[in-house]
């Protein structure tokens, strides 16, 4: 057994018999992250999105149907899944089998055979991947029969011939991890062919810049998306992705500035890398994130029209119907993806224990050490993930979580996921009510819009 | 006979008092282009005119420029005969931007090859996260300029103003004029012949020839940022 298992496992016999009590404001964590930054100096980063509890769709239930509703039958009656992104000006909408897309994550991040499989993945199930703060690489536009090109801040590796092999265009103006924050990718990681694409010398810190280099505010950005629009001859939808923070005026303003399809991240979406602090404490649960954004485009008469695509800490089908009820049209997913090609997986237990972690809690992406051959440029360590079987895993996955979301479709008696209305959900606690919009169980209380 | 010795039928002009930029756009991303001039009269500032261009043709702006003028341009010549609006030959990858006037925020912003000469002067953030093109300004630039930037060169004639080259990776930056301040890790270096022919070619090749090459300063990154240490927080 492990030292630090021991000592949890000592602990909590101590706490448990009323001998030794633990203080609620400095607890294990808090002490651990005092003892650290006095050592070290620094704050800490990792990978991943916030671990702390918030609420989210887990506190929300479906209400089934009964003798005032009637369900489908699940395995005779159709309920489709299929969705159309980027209906409002692009000439060539995506057509996507599944609601459920790949968020956006970079080449240099992750490994090249990281997002092969990825884009295996994803294309065998009928949706779509998502480039990152690196570039398109070959493989990822090979592999990906849907691809979504990412307009950062960065523009590492932009041009306009990758813009017009795309098959949508996402500026990203933010993401839930850390809105308002940019981004460091450690020069660990920074290979060869990684600083290639990015102009920069191999083996250094790349730092991605938190603002937009040529465009300030929605004005400037409705011209920016107009000069794409020209580049690309009004053919690709253009994303607009934005980090949960305040969604009903970013939304707003992001209708304004021309998108096509609103991206909106909550807190618990990952990064590859940046501190703790910032992923913890900026932004919002993308629980109460969706209605202020579905509220946004209902009120500029959009709704459906410019689609909404939200993403932070979706892991099943039930968070996928969840988020489709509360007004979304599709879903996307990073770190749920990595989890299925093999993040944290329980084999590799003793190697992530090597780096101070264990499987189940690994974050440090950023440091490119990665066991499982997903976030690393190191050859040895990427060569461990076979991408066709990543893919495997992957599409796997997708194709489970779909058959969860019809599922509980289904049960509310809608032959599309689309059909999924607030209506169809209640609440466990006041607060999950109070941000989803949506009763109290029991009750017909919608905190924060009727009166107690 | 024009001054470049096409005849008027070989010139094909776009008034944008009537048409759209989308119709020269359009025509620029066409991939059997066969016109060798545009002449685009009445720009009246639009946004967005010759962006994306893809083949070596020229495209003369007869007048001002809106936002990213010659965007993500590649091969084409294009020469803004006025000033030019944000963003001017943003992320261009080849080809020469001429903008005979002033030019206004991020211009040649993310630029990875061509030249963007800017006759005039430039406002904030000239060559922002610079890829690898190369921008000679014969007036001056603003506070911000070459922020990030990452390699290509600038040359400006002129003066400069506050925080020039913060926290610049590869770049190379040659100034005439005065610098209001450097930003984070950006320092003075040596001028050595090298760098003189440097800007010898860059300024022949923006046909500047009024300007005493001794008299550039050389400006480049103490690549002291390079790797995150704490000690350095300070100096963000």
């Amino acid at each position: 057994m492990h030292d630090a298992q021991e000592h949890a496992n000592g602990c909590a016999a101590a706490a448990g018999s009323g001998a030794l009590r633990e203080s609620a404001t400095f607890d294990r964590h808090a002490i651990a992250e005092i003892q650290r930054a006095a050592r070290e100096g620094i704050y800490d980063i990792r990978g991943g999105g916030a671990k702390r509890k918030v609420p989210h769709f887990d506190d929300l239930l479906f209400l089934g149907a009964s003798v005032s509703r009637y369900p489908l039958e699940g395995y005779r009656e159709r309920c489709s899944t299929d969705v159309v992104l980027g209906t409002r000006f692009a000439k060539q909408p995506l057509h996507l089998d599944i609601p459920v897309t790949i968020a956006g994550m970079s080449f240099g991040a992750l490994s090249a055979n990281a997002k092969e499989a990825l884009g295996r993945g994803a294309s065998a199930v009928g949706t779509s991947t998502t480039t990152g703060d690196g570039g398109m690489t070959p493989e990822e536009r090979l592999s990906s029969k849907t691809l979504v090109y990412q307009l950062l801040p960065s523009r590492y590796g932009m041009n306009p011939d990758d813009l017009r092999r795309a098959d949508a265009i996402e500026i990203v103006v933010g993401q839930g991890a850390k809105p308002g924050g940019g981004g460091m990718l450690l020069g660990q990681k920074i290979s060869e062919r990684v600083a290639g694409m990015r102009d920069l010398p191999a083996g250094i810190d790349q730092r991605s810049a938190c603002r937009h280099p040529d465009w300030t505010g929605p004005d400037d950005l409705e011209i920016k998306i107009e000069e794409l629009r020209e580049i690309t001859d009004w053919q690709k939808p253009i994303f607009v992705k934005v980090g949960a923070s305040r969604p009903y005026y970013d939304i707003a303003l992001a209708v304004k500035a021309g998108a096509d399809v609103i991206v909106l991240d909550g807190m618990q979406g990952g990064t590859a890398a940046t501190q703790d602090i910032f992923i913890e404490h900026v932004g919002i649960p993308i629980l109460a994130a969706i209605p202020q954004a579905v509220e946004a485009l209902q009120e500029l008469g959009m709704h459906r029209k410019v689609q909404l695509i939200v993403s932070g800490g979706i892991r099943s089908g039930a968070d996928v119907a969840k988020a489709l009820a509360l007004g979304a049209d599709a879903v996307s997913i990073g770190v749920a993806a990595l989890v299925a090609l093999g993040d944290n997986a329980p084999e590799l237990d003793a190697e992530y224990a090597k780096l101070g972690s264990r499987a189940g809690f690994y974050d440090d992406w950023h440091e490119g050490r990665d066991p499982a051959g997903i976030s690393t440029q190191d050859p040895e360590l990427a060569a461990r993930l076979d991408p066709e079987l990543g893919g495997r895993r992957l599409a796997n996955y997708l194709r489970a979580m779909v058959l969860e979301t019809q599922t509980l479709a289904r049960a509310c008696g809608k032959s599309h996921v689309h059909n999924l209305e607030p209506e169809d959900l209640v609440a466990l606690t006041i607060e999950s009510a109070a941000m989803a919009r949506v009763p109290l169980a029991g009750t017909s209380w919608i905190p924060g819009r009727d009166r107690l | 006979m024009t001054a470049d010795g096409l005849t008027a039928e070989q010139i094909v002009t776009f008034d944008l008092s009537e048409a759209k930029p989308r119709e020269l756009n359009a025509v620029l991303h066409d991939p059997d282009i066969t016109s060798a001039t545009y002449r685009v009269i009445n720009p009246g500032g639009r946004h967005s005119i010759a962006v994306g261009a893809v083949a070596p043709v020229s495209v003369d702006i007869d007048g001002h420029a809106g936002y990213y003028c010659a965007g993500m341009n590649q091969l084409a010549h294009v020469r803004v005969r006025g000033n030019a609006g944000t963003g001017v030959a943003e992320n261009m990858m080849s080809g020469t931007v001429v903008v005979e006037g002033d030019a206004s925020q991020s211009a040649g912003a993310t630029a990875r090859g061509g030249l963007l000469v800017i006759e005039g002067s430039a406002s904030a953030r000239c060559g922002i996260s610079l890829k690898g093109a190369d921008i000679v300004v014969r007036g001056s630039i603003g506070h911000m300029s070459a922020f990030m930037a990452q390699t290509g060169r600038i040359v400006v004639c002129g003066d400069v103003g506050e925080a020039l080259g913060d926290s610049l990776y590869e770049a190379r930056i040659y100034v005439r004029g005065s610098v209001k301040s450097l930003g984070a890790d950006c320092v003075e270096k040596p001028m050595r012949e090298e760098h003189v022919a440097e800007v010898a070619e860059l300024l022949q090749r923006a046909g500047i020839d009024d300007q005493d090459t001794a008299d550039f300063r050389r400006y480049g990154s103490a690549r002291s940022l390079y790797h995150f240490n704490v000690d350095d927080a300070q100096a963000y």
